[in-house]
């Protein structure tokens, strides 16, 4: 038993629910409770989706149980396939069905469709999210490609040149509610179309069943996500000889050692390797005087697996930072990062708990954390900038803007989310210069005003009570009955009420504020 | 009673489980922990519904269940065991540990009353233990606060003293208010439960005159009675209509003069019914569709028809307890469709096929609506924001005009929508 206060990966079936929302024509019947189609609002809300997953939850009730919950499973079956008509279907667990081992996925195999039936099993007391959508892009993968793998030859990387094509890619593990894949995608199929490469499939992003199944027709494949890609990548090596890049393209280095491990592969002459140095802005930018400043800056780093390693990377080698800190939540990545930190002569911290990693974040007393939303908020509390590099997910990593982490954009937008954060260069000159004048405020950090927080709420209360009490009243008189109720306002609206009600006890010619003035004017402004 | 047109649905729902109510019950009682004993689910859910992260440590989390605790109960007690030691070593403030149950907890049969037993008498006078099940093959969303408040029933001490108790959660400042406004009336015992430190739970007895502030509080209400306390029938306090009925109701039972009632609450009443006029203007003549969630949903079309005239398609309701809901239905018009259950897909049919100006939904299907040009309301927004009483009667109204004046602001501009 592991005591979890908050937990950056979601239960495995959800890492299924991000592969199944990704796709077209694909559904996905989930033997569960009412409960966990709370998971829905992970896609509607964060990423503000406009359909619903494609997902039917079971919702066995406790006196289903001494029945026949196997029937349950069936009829909702049967339904989905009917009204939604998938293409394939997906048919799982979440946890608490995984107890009553009704085995939902046999069932749904022995009913006779004509439509491929994917049997998801997905661990939920030892796995995770990321682990689940693994194994789902996966199982997808082997179950509509099992087949076809045995008729089909090795697939050589270089076949493009003798059948009088462009080389052609599939770009393999982009999935919802993943940290800018939406962006990354369109940068990096940008890249490769720049050189004379062709996309093939992206999966499992905005591709369908039959799109998984021309997954062949590519020469080779870019596994852009670890987490999501690698195993997938790897069963068509084995089983179809699909050669896979290993480079992930975050940062210029690796953007560059991307792009040559693609031609590479493909056998593809690569015209234009002295442009590469230029396609971004990030090198100028980071040699220009201003950045002088970023010079050894202490940075702290945590994430998931693939950004954590490409964070330290690029704030070492492009940033001039120095690294101070780095781990992973992705146990499954453990050994690379741990890797990563020893080239960096620091300890890898592998955790799933935010709280051991705002301790460490603490004792290394950076001056930058690269994070997730978690170290963010830690990062606030201790005062100490912070830029998002790294799911879980937030509404505000979904921005309305292109934002993409890879390619030659992905390193512009990475140089301007790091480095605003930070006091910019000629400002912290200028602040050291004047820090003695009078109208210095002092713990100023810089133009976007991070400051650490004032401690709870209660306080802020108070603060917010003496502030009422000490102000000026103007004609009116605040009655300690008013006064109170005005305390109750919420801090972020009070300052309206309090004015608002000033102005209507006035044009009523009121002398004093008393709790009904307060509900009065609330009333008469509505 | 009106002539309300009852059904019934099963199937697919598309509704939180009772975990989800931890995340107002923690805020009312700042001295209680509330710890779940589920997978890694349940902590995905609460933390997902309750933006954890801006809280530095939160007052609840998951004890989440491994592999090896379901090879053997037993070995599962000890390792609960290990987790609370830790939690209140970590946390001395804590005065209130709810162990919850959880679906797998419940469907491994995790004997929670037993470890809060045991755990009662190591931590005598330190902390106390109590247990109750939130779990999503029992309960829906709202419904674990019964579970929550059932359970602290038994730690009520007697009371002859007549008082008057407020039941169910309300937001500090409406409990405030209604509080006024009962002592303007002349009750002057008014206690309210769950109270605002979980160690200071009222006194119960012969006298008590118990005045339900939500309408998700059967088996509370049962136990309540068992104890000896009056249940006051009354529809619930949203809306001028709900919440004058609800105060008159109150009077009648300490046999208050009703015009005195009249005297302290009229100006209130009719300050709230010309603040409601501009919403109403909005909402009148509109139809509205409420999907079950909140449980809520009865009431708030009894106060959106009868006060904002609109016009009621479906009322969906998760589950429907006719006793306490009969001063409810009563005020409802006739053939008023009533849905109890669901089978969101069928459901969801049905909206589309009636063309309702707003739907009242949960979280996970208002943007998919959206995006088929019909606008919606959250309904886990009733139960975070104060709507209680005849002051917030307006507020409560804006909760529904708010989406449509939006929708038209936009579409004047004739804005795309995706």
């Amino acid at each position: 038993m592991e005591l979890t206060l908050w937990t950056y990966e979601g239960p495995p079936h959800v890492g299924a629910m991000r592969v199944a929302s990704s796709m077209k024509d694909i559904h996905y019947v989930l033997h569960a409770p009412q409960g966990d189609t709370y998971a829905d609002l992970l896609f509607t809300m964060i990423e503000r989706r406009g359909q619903r997953p494609p997902v039917t939850y079971t919702t066995f009730q406790a006196r289903d149980l001494g029945g026949d919950t196997a029937e349950l499973v069936k009829k909702n079956i049967t339904e989905a396939v009917e009204r939604f008509k998938p293409k394939t279907l997906l048919v799982g667990e979440s946890c608490t069905a995984e107890l009553i081992q009704d085995q939902p996925g046999a069932l749904a195999k022995g009913m006779g469709f004509d439509i491929p039936i994917v049997n998801l099993e997905l661990p939920a007391y030892s796995k995770k999210e990321n682990w689940g959508a693994s194994e789902t892009f996966y199982q997808i993968i082997r179950t509509l490609l099992k087949d076809k793998v045995n008729e089909i030859d090795k697939i050589n990387p270089q076949r493009w040149k003798s059948l009088g094509r462009r080389p052609k890619v599939n770009i393999l593990g982009p999935t919802l509610l993943g940290f800018r894949c939406r962006d990354d995608v369109i940068e990096i199929q940008r890249i490769l179309s720049e050189q004379g490469i062709d996309t093939n499939v992206v999966a499992p992003l905005g591709s369908s069943p039959n799109d998984i199944a021309r997954l062949t027709d590519a020469d080779i494949n870019i596994c852009l996500y670890q987490e999501v890609a690698e195993t997938s990548c790897e069963w068509l090596k084995r089983n179809c000889g699909m050669e896979y890049t290993t480079t992930i393209p975050i940062g210029i280095k690796n953007t560059i050692n991307f792009i040559n491990e693609v031609h590479e592969k493909l056998d593809l002459p690569l015209s234009n390797q002295e442009e590469l140095e230029h396609k971004s802005k990030l090198p100028w930018y980071s040699k220009s005087v201003d950045s002088n400043y970023l010079t050894g800056k202490r940075v702290f780093i945590f994430g998931d697996g693939t950004h954590a390693i490409a964070a330290a990377e690029i704030a070492k080698h492009e940033l001039g930072f120095e690294v101070v800190g780095l781990g992973t939540y992705s146990r499954e990545m453990a050994r690379q990062v741990r890797a990563a930190a020893k080239d960096l002569n620091i300890e890898a911290l592998i955790t799933n708990s935010y709280l051991e990693v705002e301790d460490a974040m603490k004792k290394a007393s950076p001056e930058l954390v690269l994070g997730t939303q978690m170290e963010r908020h830690s990062a606030k509390r201790l005062g100490i900038p912070c830029s998002v590099i790294s799911t879980p997910m937030h509404v505000q990593d979904v921005p309305a803007r292109y934002s993409p982490q890879m390619g030659w954009e992905g390193a512009n937008v990475i140089f301007d989310d790091w480095v605003h954060p930070l006091m910019m260069g000629l400002e912290e000159h200028l602040i050291d210069m004047f820090k003695h004048d009078f109208e210095f405020v002092d713990g100023h950090q810089s133009h976007l005003g991070h400051t650490a927080t004032k401690g709870p709420d209660n306080k802020e209360d108070e603060h917010a009570r003496n502030k009422i009490n000490s102000q000026k009243k103007g004609n009116v008189i605040w009655t300690d009955s008013g006064r109170a109720e005005l305390t109750k306002v919420p801090f972020f609206v009070r300052g309206k009420v309090k004015s608002n009600t000033e102005k209507y006890a006035l044009s009523k010619g009121l002398p004093e504020i008393s709790d009904e003035t307060l509900y009065d004017a609330k009333a008469f402004f509505g | 009673m009106s002539k309300v047109d009852l059904n019934k649905e099963t199937g697919p729902r598309e509704v939180f489980c009772g975990l989800t109510s931890i995340v107002w019950l923690h805020r009312r009682m700042p001295d209680a922990f509330f710890l779940v004993v589920g997978s890694r689910t349940c902590a995905h859910l609460i933390q997902s519904a309750a933006g954890v992260m801006i809280f530095a440590e939160p007052r609840f989390g998951t004890a989440i269940l491994e592999e090896k605790d379901l090879a053997g109960l037993a070995d599962a007690h000890e390792e609960l065991d290990r987790v609370v030691n830790d939690l209140i070593s970590r946390r001395p403030e804590i005065k209130t540990l709810f162990l919850v149950g959880s679906c797998p907890s419940e469907v491994i049969k995790l004997d929670l009353a037993t470890v809060a037993e045991k755990l009662n008498s190591r931590f005598l006078g330190q902390v106390r233990f109590v247990n109750y099940s939130g779990s999503g093959i029992e309960t829906t969303f709202t419904q674990g606060e019964d579970g929550a408040l059932k359970a602290l029933v038994p730690l009520m001490e007697s009371t002859d003293d007549e008082k008057l108790l407020l039941v169910g959660t309300l937001a500090n400042n409406v409990e405030d208010r209604f509080k006024k406004i009962f002592n303007n009336i002349g009750i002057t015992n008014v206690e309210s439960f769950p109270p605002r430190q979980s160690t200071e739970l009222p006194k119960i007895g012969k006298n008590t005159k118990v005045l339900l502030a939500q309408p998700y509080l059967s088996d509370t209400v049962r136990d309540l009675k068992h104890r000896g306390c009056e249940i006051i029938q009354a529809p619930f306090p949203l809306g001028v209509e709900g919440s004058t009925k609800w105060i008159l109701a109150a009077a009648a039972a300490f046999k208050i003069n009703e015009l005195k009632v009249h005297e302290v609450i009229a100006p209130l009443a009719n300050r709230a019914r010309q603040a409601i006029e501009k919403h109403k203007e909005i909402l009148r003549g509109k139809k509205l569709f409420l999907l079950p969630e909140s449980q809520l949903e009865i009431s708030l079309a009894r106060f959106l028809h009868n006060e904002c005239e609109m016009e009621l398609i479906e009322v969906g309701t998760p589950y429907l307890n006719r006793d306490l809901m009969e001063e409810e239905l009563n005020l409802l018009p006739d053939d008023t469709k009533i849905v109890e259950g669901q089978h969101v897909e069928k459901q969801l049919d049905r909206v589309r096929a009636s063309n309702p100006d707003l739907v009242v939904c949960g979280m996970g299907l208002a943007n998919p609506l959206e995006a088929e040009g019909i606008s919606t309301k959250w309904s886990i927004e009733m139960v975070f924001s104060p709507i209680h009483g005849i002051d917030q009667a307006a507020d409560l109204a804006g909760l529904f005009s708010r989406p449509l004046k939006r929708n038209e602001i936009l579409t004047s501009k004739s804005l795309a929508t995706h």
